[in-house]
């Protein structure tokens, strides 16, 4: 068994709304796999059918080779899984949030308490693991979260938007822990994300999701590559006016606005940054800033929806 | 053995939960007080209740036992609509246990806080002046548990159905207020109008009530036997639809 995940024309269907519209997905043994797309793109929905919470409308999945229909139970045996939302208890302990997690899943009496430890080790809650969740903070209950989804030794581990509504410490804390976690476990991460970032540094191989349709999937850097085009951002006196004048460019493959600032996407960008700046003043407008970026993932996502992922809250 | 050991590890979390909010604890203990001693003592006063010791105050007490025991388990199967807020319950429900263990474990969950507020209740029998012996207590403790059960069932399959706490107040006048004051509690059920007599033998609280009294007070309107089979009867009916709701609604409760 190559892939441990795989769907067939994996479908979910409200009303007249399509959430998950017919998608294939395969992920291969003991990558890191994500799901990248904005929210409402069908990423929960996905995930959740994967886990067993959904049903499909139409088509079939595997996990770690049983049918997440018909075999919901034994799907439910082989993965763990990190919600969106919190799902603790605050009047639990951390340690007993991983207790109850054991038992609940049948992890044998004889290897519980070393299992526990085990991931304590990994989470570092510290003393605070005898405390009741409620006093946790954020990356805490996250920390948490994650280790009581490997308590049971899945194969498979989901993350929901792992780090949502964390700060950029805690954030990358978690990448890097989810990154030793893969390193030293026998276990596939199927991850969904709008942070651009995120799929980038963690995973293996990425599936853009938009509309509830995979548009495209490969490597972070394959799909780098396939851009062939650097963004040279800009912040000038007149912005509209310098889109217009600087579209006739030969060397300007695309020029936008984006949130105040002009956006162009050029090749090798850092040797024509003189030639923009030259052709600005000639044209009597004033530079203030200059910024050449190579693509980045948010590229990739903008070529093939035309639209930006919209960030956090909207 | 993983369903026992499942149905063990869902108790054992109702438990600490119903342990360590000490606030439900005293509550559990004030309002039946305050029941006994302000409206038990201001009806009282005020008819003339022969036939028992002690007079009004001493009749309403199983009631009151009763009253708190509904109200309490049907709230205490309700917080499953609450862990569903809070996101917990889809730990739980992702679990590869069966839905059925979720919610005998819950409901021996519910028992197991009925049985130690039983006892808190029990004891409080010197305040009406009724004397308790020690076989009336052991029986009461074990009709507590039978009535508790039948409404953490109810509580449970009410929240299967519902999807916020917005019903609350739905279910507070259409459900619980009317098995509370159908029941018996506040008043005898022989010689009422026969609407009336209809509605309140409907009830599955009247026989708990009707149980409770018998054993306490030794004066009952209907015998023993019969209100057992009667509680035991809606205990199964309850935790077996409500199992079953579970396992139906699996999708709508995560």
């Amino acid at each position: 068994m190559k892939n441990i995940i795989e769907t067939d024309g994996i479908t979910k269907r409200y009303d007249d709304f399509i959430a998950v519209n017919s998608v294939n997905l395969e992920v291969p043994r003991n990558t890191v796999y994500g799901v990248l797309g904005p929210n409402g793109a069908g990423k929960t929905t996905l995930i959740s059918m994967l886990c067993t919470i959904l049903r499909p409308t139409s088509g079939t999945a595997q996990v770690n080779g049983y049918d997440i229909v018909k075999q919901a139970k034994e799907v439910r045996a082989s993965i763990g899984i990190v919600f969106q939302s919190r799902a603790l208890d605050d009047i639990l302990t951390g340690r007993e949030h991983l207790e109850m997690h054991a038992s609940l899943y049948g992890v044998p009496k004889d290897v519980r308490k070393e299992r526990i430890d085990e991931i304590l080790d990994l989470i570092a809650l510290g003393k605070k693991v005898d405390e009741y969740v409620k006093t946790y903070s954020g990356g805490m209950k996250r920390r948490l979260e994650i280790g009581r989804g490997l308590i049971h030794h899945p194969k498979v581990l989901f993350l929901d938007e792992p780090t949502l509504g964390l700060d950029p410490q805690t954030r990358e804390n978690i990448w890097e822990y989810i990154h030793n976690m893969t390193q030293t476990q026998d276990i596939t991460v199927l991850l969904t994300t709008h942070y651009m970032e995120e799929a980038d540094q963690l995973c293996d191989e990425v599936a853009i999701i938009n509309k509830g349709q995979i548009i495209t999937s490969d490597s972070p850097s394959n799909l780098k590559r396939e851009l062939k085009a650097d963004t040279i951002t800009l912040k000038v006196s007149d912005p509209e006016e310098f889109v217009k004048k600087a579209k006739k460019l030969e060397f300007t493959k695309d020029i936008f606005l984006m949130n105040g600032e002009v956006k162009m996407m050029v090749e090798r960008g850092e040797n024509l940054v003189p030639e923009v700046v030259d052709f600005a003043s000639s044209q009597g407008i004033h530079i203030t800033s200059v910024e050449v970026e190579h693509p980045n993932l948010e590229d990739v996502f903008i070529k093939y929806t035309g639209s930006r992922i919209v960030g956090e809250g909207k | 053995m993983p369903e026992i050991e499942g149905i063990y590890t869902i108790w054992l979390r109702e438990t600490k939960r119903y342990v360590r909010y000490r606030s439900r604890i005293l509550t559990s203990v004030v309002t039946p007080l305050l029941w006994l001693l302000i409206f038990g003592t201001g009806l009282g006063s005020a008819i003339r209740f022969g036939g028992i010791a002690g007079g009004y105050k001493a009749f309403i007490y199983p009631g009151i036992i009763g009253q708190t025991i509904l109200f309490t388990t049907i709230f205490s199967g309700l917080s499953v609509i609450m862990d569903r807020q809070y996101g917990f319950l889809k730990e739980i429900m992702v679990a590869p246990i069966t839905r059925p263990s979720i919610v005998f474990g819950k409901s021996i969950g519910i028992g197991t806080a009925a049985l130690i507020q039983g006892v808190i209740l029990l004891l409080l029998s010197f305040v009406v002046g009724v004397t308790m012996t020690v076989p009336a207590f052991l029986i009461s403790i074990v009709l507590i548990v039978i009535i508790a059960l039948g409404f953490a069932g109810l509580g449970l399959l009410i929240a299967s159905l519902t999807d916020s706490l917005e019903g609350f107040n739905l279910i507070m006048s259409f459900i619980v207020l009317p098995i509370f004051l159908l029941s018996g509690a506040l008043f005898p059920v022989t010689g009422l109008p026969s609407w009336l007599k209809f509605a309140v033998y409907l009830d599955p609280l009247t026989y708990g009530v009707d149980a409770l009294r018998n054993v306490i007070l030794h004066q009952s309107a209907l015998p023993l036997e019969l209100s057992v089979v009667v509680i035991i009867g809606f205990a199964v009916l309850m935790i077996f639809v409500s199992a079953f709701m579970f396992t139906k609604r699996e999708q709508g409760l995560m």
